[in-house]
């Protein structure tokens, strides 16, 4: 059995994993897939570990996504979500963290709003942690399976162009495709208004597109991101209106560029202003395989972190 | 009655009067008595020996936070002194920001009271330039100043509000009251937690641009060239604001400037890993205005370095970046980095440095001090300009701990300190 490299304690993000780490992720994920197949779709590999899922933000798909990863992977899981928990009553993320780490529990999930969170807190617990998305930082699982669900579509991901596109600025999505894409060998380009772009993006070594139809002309693939709607009211955009008319990827966009196009959305959508529901529903879209594939790369990244080589389906069962 | 005090064989530096060279000090009655070769005091006098070490007018600190009243578990009026003593300071002026605010003559006269029960650095409370800092109505300069005030500023938060801070400059001009502003545009710094750059794009944190420091610079410089009055900016930051403040001088305005130690040493680098410690209003910038900044205090844009002391709970740091609270303590290390990053490397001679930590600063708010001329306050340091030695939270007396500056290797220590004629600090034998 060859020890596979490690991914280190954590997953706080993909700007400190290497292209080597990156791949062996999506290569397990490529092999936990076939699981998800099965009528019975359950190994033993995570057999006796227990897992909580700390929600400090609402999100279904991401939650959801992880559970069903760990339970696939027979894993204890426990939710706390913020509401009604003691988050919400003030206790401060490190009493959080210690209360975790009294009770032994073997990984964390986490979710938060503040950019840092989970490497604050896996700083502070024995216990691995995996972010599930900390303020505007990272999503490294969606990442992931952004980076697995194009290597599907297309092959390989060395050379591929690839155009992100909405509210750069805000977004955690936008963050960790730049990383894995950019180690991965994909050309990266960023495309929004340039309220929602940061000034200095280009230091990651991507391309700033100020007009939709270019990156759409110029673009292998778009992943297209949420406009979150408070973005308006803070004055970073006039109009969800006027945001669809200019930066809103349509059916006539595409169709006017004359050539397929992957398009990928994180989820939620916003149907009708970052995207129309016609692209979202139509042949290009790559969405509801990027919420299976979710499953899977969760399942890898669990699978990984717990200690796991890529032998995952001889072991587990005796032990 | 204090004993006098001769300290002989040091290398005195008296910048007030352009003076560097061996020579013994003797204080008595509270001041200098003399400065020469060859002193010989009056029987039972304390003789310190000071051979090797550097004697100067004491450091005077013109920004700082003691948190008294209203956050005594952060740092009292007696803590920030003794840290002030420890770190060779022997005045230091302790901002408004207290609870309640330094904008009456009873919260100004109990600062000064606790100053004194506690015998250490001086302690000149600065009052707020408006009541309670709302931004909204003048506090009583005359009153406040008859208490003991030495300047205003509602430090903290700018005074966004240019009538308001346009009467504020015209006023204070009867009392000859310096005017010092936290410069911030907060509509456009709003909600951020670090300098907008690189670093916070890839940490995802919400920047504070240098604009929204630049544009209040530049509106304080045209109100202060419009009134006449004394505007002090606070903490610059940013090439941009150096730029200003130049040719703001370079225009004869009666414009004045500060630098903390960390602006002159740190960059938003520093935050990497969400590090708390790093936190801090204005942000640390980037290498290129830790440059400007350095080269503008060597050439007199900006008057002098302050600390911007600002303890905080370990609690209040020990979490989320953006929720974590603004500020760092200076008293205790700012000696020893202002030698470090600034005369070690040739950029300032020690009377340099000596002049922008003790005798400009003095000047600006016309405090005592600053001097060794006879008849000065008996206000001294005795500084190890050599010694090098690490920084160690846990020894320091602040109450506080919040600095990024643990475990870093520094030259440079004030020894023993001297207020007032008597010995408040002293290493060898505290
Ligand atoms: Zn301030
Ligand atoms: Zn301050």
């Amino acid at each position: 059995m060859t020890k596979a490299p490690a991914l280190g304690k954590d997953l706080v993000g993909l700007e400190h994993l290497s292209a080597e780490q990156i791949r062996l992720i999506l290569e397990t994920a490529e092999a936990f897939k076939e699981v998800s197949e099965r009528p019975i779709k359950k190994v033993p590999a995570l057999r006796g570990k227990t897992i909580v899922n700390l929600f400090f933000e609402a999100s279904t798909r991401t939650r959801t996504s992880f559970e069903f990863a760990e339970k696939r992977l027979s894993a204890d899981t426990v939710n706390v979500a913020s509401s009604g928990s003691s988050v919400s009553k003030g206790e401060t993320l490190v009493d959080t963290a210690r209360n975790l780490e009294a009770m032994r529990i073997d990984m964390v999930v986490i979710r938060h709003p503040s950019s840092g969170s989970a490497e604050f807190l896996g700083n502070r617990i024995r216990s691995n942690v995996i972010n599930a998305g900390d303020g505007k930082h990272e999503h490294p699982t969606q990442g992931l399976l952004d980076l697995l669900t194009l290597r599907d579509k297309f092959g390989k991901l060395e050379g591929l162009k690839v155009a992100i596109c909405g509210d750069v600025t805000h977004s955690r999505v936008a963050r960790s495709n730049i990383w894995g894409l950019r180690k991965l060998g994909a050309q990266v380009a960023v495309c929004g208004p340039a309220s929602l772009v940061p000034r200095d993006i280009a230091a990651l070594g991507v391309e700033v597109i100020p007009h939709i139809d270019d990156a759409i002309r110029w673009a292998d693939a778009l992943n297209v991101l949420r406009l979150q709607l408070e973005r308006m009211t803070s004055g970073f955009i006039p109009s969800l209106r006027e945001y669809n008319r200019v930066f809103g990827v349509t059916r006539e966009r595409l169709e006017r560029a004359q050539k397929d196009l992957v398009v990928m959305h994180p989820g939620p959508m916003n149907r009708g202003v970052e995207i129309d529901s016609d692209v979202a529903d139509g042949p290009f879209s790559v969405i509801l395989p990027q919420v299976t594939n979710g499953v899977a790369v969760r399942m890898a990244v669990l699978y990984l972190l717990a200690g796991g080589g890529p032998d995952w389906q001889h072991q587990g069962g005796g032990e | 009655m204090t004993r006098p005090i001769l300290i002989k064989g040091g290398r005195v530096i008296d910048p007030s009067r352009r003076s560097d060279g061996i020579a013994d000090v003797y204080l008595a009655e509270g001041r200098v008595a003399s400065v020469g070769h060859g002193i010989v005091g009056e029987d039972g006098c304390q003789v310190i020996d000071a051979t090797g070490k550097v004697v100067a007018p004491g450091l005077i600190d013109l920004h700082v936070h003691l948190r008294e009243p209203g956050f005594e578990d952060l740092e009292t009026v007696a803590t920030g002194a003794m840290a002030a003593a420890a770190g060779g300071f022997t005045a230091v002026c302790a901002m408004p920001n207290t609870d309640p605010p330094q904008d009456n003559q009873g919260t100004i006269g109990f600062v000064i009271s606790q100053a004194q029960k506690a015998g250490k650095a001086r302690v000149y409370p600065v009052g707020t330039i408006s009541l309670g800092q709302k931004g909204e109505k003048l506090s009583e300069f005359g009153e406040l100043m008859s208490a003991g005030a030495v300047a205003v500023s509602d430090d903290g938060k700018p005074i966004m509000n240019s009538h308001l801070m346009r009467t504020a400059l015209e006023y204070a001009k009867t009392f000859g009251l310096p005017i010092a502003d936290h410069c911030e545009e907060i509509t456009l710094a709003h909600a951020g937690a670090m300098h907008e750059g690189i670093v916070a794009t890839r940490l995802g944190l919400k920047g504070i641009p240098a604009a929204a420091e630049e544009i209040h610079v530049a509106r304080d410089i045209i109100l202060s060239e419009l009134t006449g009055g004394q505007i002090h900016l606070c903490h610059m930051s940013t090439r941009g604001s150096v730029a200003l403040i130049r040719r703001a001088k370079d225009m004869g305005l009666n414009v004045s400037a500060e630098v903390t130690p960390h602006h002159l040493t740190l960059t938003h680098h520093a935050c990497e890993g969400y590090n708390t410690n790093a936190k801090m209003n204005p942000p640390l910038r980037e290498e290129a205005d830790v440059e400007a900044l350095q080269q503008a205090l060597k050439d007199g844009t900006i008057d002098v370095i302050a600390t911007d002391h600002a303890p905080h709970h370990y609690d209040a740091k020990e979490r989320e970046f953006d929720e974590a609270p603004n500020g760092i303590l200076g008293l205790e290390t700012a000696f020893g980095l202002a030698v470090s990053q600034l005369v070690r490397p040739g950029l300032l001679s020690l009377s340099d440095l000596l002049y922008r930590m003790s005798t400009r600063p003095a000047q600006l708010f016309k405090l005592p001090g600053g001097s060794l001329a006879t008849n000065a306050p008996a206000d001294v340091v005795i500084l190890d300009p050599d010694v090098e030695w690490t920084v160690d939270p846990r020894a320091f007396f602040s109450k506080s701990r919040n600095t990024p500056f643990g475990g870093r290797t520094v030259r440079g220590r004030a020894e023993v300190t001297i207020v007032r004629g008597r010995v408040v600090h002293d290493r060898a034998g505290a």
